[in-house]
C-alpha cells in the first residue's frame, strides 16, 4: 500500500487539553443520535420527525421539563452511588436491586404502619421513609460487598443475580401481604408519607398547577455535594482513591481494603435505596411493580459518562431523564435502549482520543514504496 | 412430577446455557471478557426468528441468528481490543444495544408463528434402556448439537496447537506475541466466535426450544446466567456443560414443586399459598451465588480460576 498520507497513532506525553474530554464526550452524544436516525431511516422512519417529537416530549413545556427532572432524580442518585463504587474500580449493577428494597423498607413505614400515619408529624414519617430506604438499599448492598471482599465473588455476577431476586421478593409483598384487594400492588399511601410536590402548592401560585417535581431532587442534590465532599476533601476520599488507583500501595499504606470494599457497597447501595424511597413517596405513592425503568442499569452509564465526578453527574443525569421521558413516547420503544448504548459505545470509544494523538501524516517518498 | 420430565427439561433449556457459556469461555480464554452476551442472545434470538418467519426455513433462521450475535460481539471486539477500552463498560453498553436493536427490529413479531427446529430421536442410541428415552429420544436437534459441542470444546481448547495459542494469547500475551501469534487477531476471533455462539443460544431460545418472540422477555436475563456460569464452571467446557443441564433441571423442578398437593407427605406450602412461588422463582438466582462463592473458594484452593491476562488490554511494545 502506497498511500499519500497515513494515520500516525502516538501515545500523548504531554498533558490533555482541557476541553477535549468534554468535546469528546459532546461530539460522543451528537454521533449516537445521528446514528439513531441512519437506523430509524433503514427501518422506514422519519428521523427529523421523531426527534423534534423527542424534543418536544422532554423539553416543549414546564409540565415536561419537570418529568424530566422527576426522571432525573433517581439516575442521579444511583449514578452518584455507582461512581462511588468505580472510583474504586468495583462494578455495582446492582443498583436497579437497591432500589427495590429501598422502596420496600420505606414503604413499611405507611404500610404496616409503623407510626400513626394521622398524628405524626409529615417531616418525621419522610425522615423514616428516607432512613429505611438508606437502610434497605444499604444492607443489600452489604451482600456483594461482604461476598466481594471475603470470599473474592465477582460483585458484577452477584449484584445482577440480586436484582432478579430483588424483583421477586418485592413481587411475593405486593401480591400477598400488602396486596390493595388482590391487585399487583399496595394500597396508596397516606399523604403524609407523600413527598411534596409543586403541585400541592398550585393554590398559592397558579403556575405550580400540575407540576409534579418533588422534594427528591433536593436530595438528589444534597447527595451530590456530600460525594464530592468526601471524595475530594476527606481522608476516607483519598483512601478511596488510592485503592482504586494502586491498591497495593493502599495496602502498604495500611489501609483496610476489606472493610472499605464492604463500607463503599453499602453507601452505594443506600443511595440507590434512596432513589427508591423518593420513587415511591415522590411519584408512585404505592408499592408496585415495575416501579423502576432499568433506573439501575442506565445509573451505571451516567456514573461512566460523567466520568465519575458528582457535578457532571447532575448534568449528565438531566440529560438522561430527558431521553427517559421523550422514550416513552416514542416508537418503536427499543430506540431508548439503542441511543442508551450507542451513546456510551462511542463515549468509551472516544477516550482513545485522550490517551492517543491521532494524526494525518505525509508519507515520507522513501516509505511510500 | 417426574424425574424423566425435570431431566429431559434440563437437558433442552440448558443446552441454551451452554452454548453461551462456552462462546463466553472461549472469549475469555483469548483474555476478553464480554458482559454483553445478553444483548447478543437476543439479538440472535430476534435475527433468528424473523430471518425463519421471512424466509420460511428455520436453518437459514438459525445461522442469521449466529451472524447477528457475531457481528455484535465486533462492536465490542473494536472498542476494547484497538480503543483498549473498559471491558465492563464496553460489555454492558453491548447490552444495550443488543436490547435496542432487537427491539427496534423485532416490532410486530410478537404472536407470529415462525417455522421451527424440530425434534428427532436418534436411531441406535434411543434404544438403551431408560438413558436412551431420556438422553437421545425426541429432544430438539440443538440439544445434539449441544451434546457434541461439549468435547469438541474441550478438544479444541486443551489438546490442538490454535487451543494452545488461544490460551496463551489470554494467560500472557507479551509472550505469545513474541512466540509469533497475532494477539490482536487472536482476541478478534474469539470475541467474534463467543458472539456467534451467544447468538446461537438466543436463536435456540426463539426457533427451537422455547419458541417464539416475546420481546426482552425472550432471554429473561439467561445471557446473564450464563457468564455467572463461565466463572462457576472455572473455564472449563465440561463444567460449564454440566452446570447448564443441572440449572435447566433446577428451573424445572422449581416449576413442578408448585403441582402436587401433597409434598414428601406434607401439606405442600406452594400448593395452597401460590404467592410463595415468587420464592421458588428467586432459587435459581440465590443458588447461583452460592454456587460462586463455592466455586471462588475451590478455586483458591486449587490455584485455578480466571485467565491471567482477562480484561487487561494488551498494548504492543508496553511492558506486559
Amino acid at each position: 500500500m502506497s498511500l499519500p498520507y497515513h494515520l500516525r497513532i502516538q501515545k500523548r506525553t504531554e498533558e490533555v487539553p482541557r476541553w477535549l474530554p468534554l468535546a469528546t464526550s459532546v461530539g460522543a452524544i451528537i454521533l449516537a443520535f445521528l446514528i439513531s436516525a441512519l437506523i430509524l431511516l433503514l427501518i422506514g422512519g422519519d428521523p427529523i420527525r421523531t426527534f423534534g417529537y423527542f424534543f418536544n416530549a422532554a423539553f416543549g413545556s414546564w409540565g415536561a421539563l419537570s418529568d424530566v427532572v422527576v426522571k432525573a432524580t433517581p439516575l442521579l442518585l444511583i449514578g452518584l452511588g455507582c461512581g462511588l463504587a468505580f472510583r474504586m474500580r468495583l462494578w455495582n449493577i446492582g443498583a436497579e436491586g437497591q432500589f427495590y428494597i429501598g422502596a420496600f423498607f420505606a414503604s413499611l413505614v405507611p404500610l404496616v404502619p409503623l407510626v400513626d400515619m394521622e398524628t405524626t408529624p409529615k417531616f418525621v414519617i419522610l425522615l423514616m421513609m428516607a432512613l429505611l430506604g438508606m437502610l434497605g438499599g444499604g444492607l443489600y448492598g452489604f451482600i456483594p460487598g461482604y461476598l466481594k471482599a471475603k470470599f473474592n465473588v465477582s460483585e458484577i455476577i452477584s449484584t445482577l443475580m440480586l436484582n432478579y431476586v430483588a424483583v421477586f421478593f418485592n413481587n411475593y409483598w405486593i401480591y400477598s401481604e400488602f396486596s390493595d384487594a388482590g391487585f399487583q400492588m399496595t394500597p396508596v399511601f397516606a399523604k403524609s408519607a407523600w413527598l411534596p410536590r409543586l403541585a400541592d402548592y398550585a393554590q398559592e401560585v397558579r403556575a405550580f398547577s400540575g407540576i409534579t417535581l418533588h422534594l427528591g431532587v433536593v436530595f438528589g442534590l444534597i447527595a451530590a455535594f456530600i460525594i464530592w465532599i468526601i471524595m475530594s476533601r476527606s481522608r476516607w476520599g483519598y483512601e478511596i482513591n488510592l485503592i482504586g488507583d494502586n491498591p497495593q500501595a493502599a495496602r502498604y499504606a495500611g489501609i483496610n481494603i476489606t472493610r472499605n470494599v464492604i463500607l463503599v457497597f453499602m453507601l452505594s447501595g443506600a443511595l440507590a435505596g434512596l432513589a427508591g424511597m423518593s420513587e415511591v413517596s415522590g411519584v408512585v405513592h404505592r408499592l408496585q411493580e415495575r416501579i423502576s425503568t432499568n433506573y439501575g442499569f442506565s445509573g451505571v452509564i451516567v456514573a461512566w459518562l460523567a466520568k465519575l465526578n458528582p457535578f457532571a453527574t447532575i448534568l449528565v443525569s438531566f440529560l438522561f431523564g430527558a431521553l427517559i421521558v421523550a422514550g416513552r413516547e416514542i416508537q418503536p420503544s427499543g430506540l431508548y435502549f439503542f441511543i442508551q448504548g450507542t451513546i456510551l459505545f462511542l463515549v468509551i470509544s472516544s477516550d482513545v482520543l485522550l490517551r492517543y494523538k491521532i494524526e494525518l501524516v505525509r508519507t515520507a517518498p522513501e516509505e511510500a514504496k | 412430577m417426574s424425574l424423566e420430565i425435570i431431566l429431559r427439561s434440563g437437558l433442552s433449556t440448558g443446552t441454551i446455557l451452554l452454548f453461551a457459556a462456552i462462546g463466553e469461555i472461549l472469549t475469555e480464554l483469548a483474555g476478553i471478557q464480554n458482559l454483553g452476551v445478553e444483548g447478543m442472545m437476543l439479538l440472535g434470538a430476534m435475527a433468528a426468528f424473523k430471518t425463519a418467519l421471512a424466509t420460511g426455513s428455520p436453518w437459514l433462521g438459525l445461522l442469521a441468528g449466529i451472524a447477528a450475535g457475531g457481528l455484535l460481539s465486533l462492536a465490542h471486539a473494536l472498542v476494547t481490543i484497538h480503543f483498549q477500552a473498559d471491558q465492563v463498560v464496553s460489555g454492558l453498553s453491548l447490552t444495550f444495544l443488543g436490547t435496542g436493536l432487537a427491539l427496534v427490529l423485532g416490532e410486530g413479531l410478537t404472536g407470529q408463528n415462525a417455522p421451527l427446529i424440530s425434534n428427532a430421536t436418534i436411531p441406535l442410541l434411543s434404544k438403551i434402556p431408560w438413558l436412551g428415552r431420556i438422553f437421545f429420544a425426541d429432544l430438539n436437534i440443538l440439544v445434539y448439537i449441544g451434546y457434541l459441542l461439549i468435547p469438541i470444546s474441550w478438544w479444541y481448547i486443551n489438546k490442538t496447537r490454535p487451543g494452545m495459542h488461544l490460551r496463551a494469547v489470554g494467560e500472557k500475551p507479551a509472550a505469545a506475541d513474541s512466540l509469533g501469534i497475532n494477539v490482536y487477531g487472536v482476541r478478534y476471533l474469539y470475541t467474534f466466535v463467543g458472539g456467534c455462539l451467544a447468538g446461537l443460544a438466543g436463536a435456540a431460545i426463539s426457533i427451537a426450544i422455547s419458541p417464539g418472540w416475546y420481546s426482552n422477555l425472550t432471554t429473561s436475563g439467561q445471557g446473564w446466567i450464563a457468564v455467572a456460569l463461565v466463572i462457576f464452571a472455572q473455564w472449563n467446557p465440561l463444567r460449564a456443560a454440566l452446570g447448564g443441564y443441572l440449572f435447566g433441571m433446577l428451573r424445572r423442578f422449581m416449576l413442578d414443586l408448585q403441582g402436587p398437593m401433597l409434598l414428601f407427605g406434607l401439606r405442600n406450602p406452594f400448593f395452597y399459598n401460590h404467592n410463595l412461588v415468587f420464592f421458588l422463582q428467586m432459587m435459581p438466582f440465590v443458588l447461583t451465588i452460592i454456587a460462586l462463592v463455592w466455586g471462588s473458594a475451590s478455586a483458591r484452593r486449587l490455584r485455578i480460576g480466571a485467565p491471567a491476562a482477562l480484561g487487561i488490554p494488551y498494548v504492543r511494545g508496553e511492558r506486559g
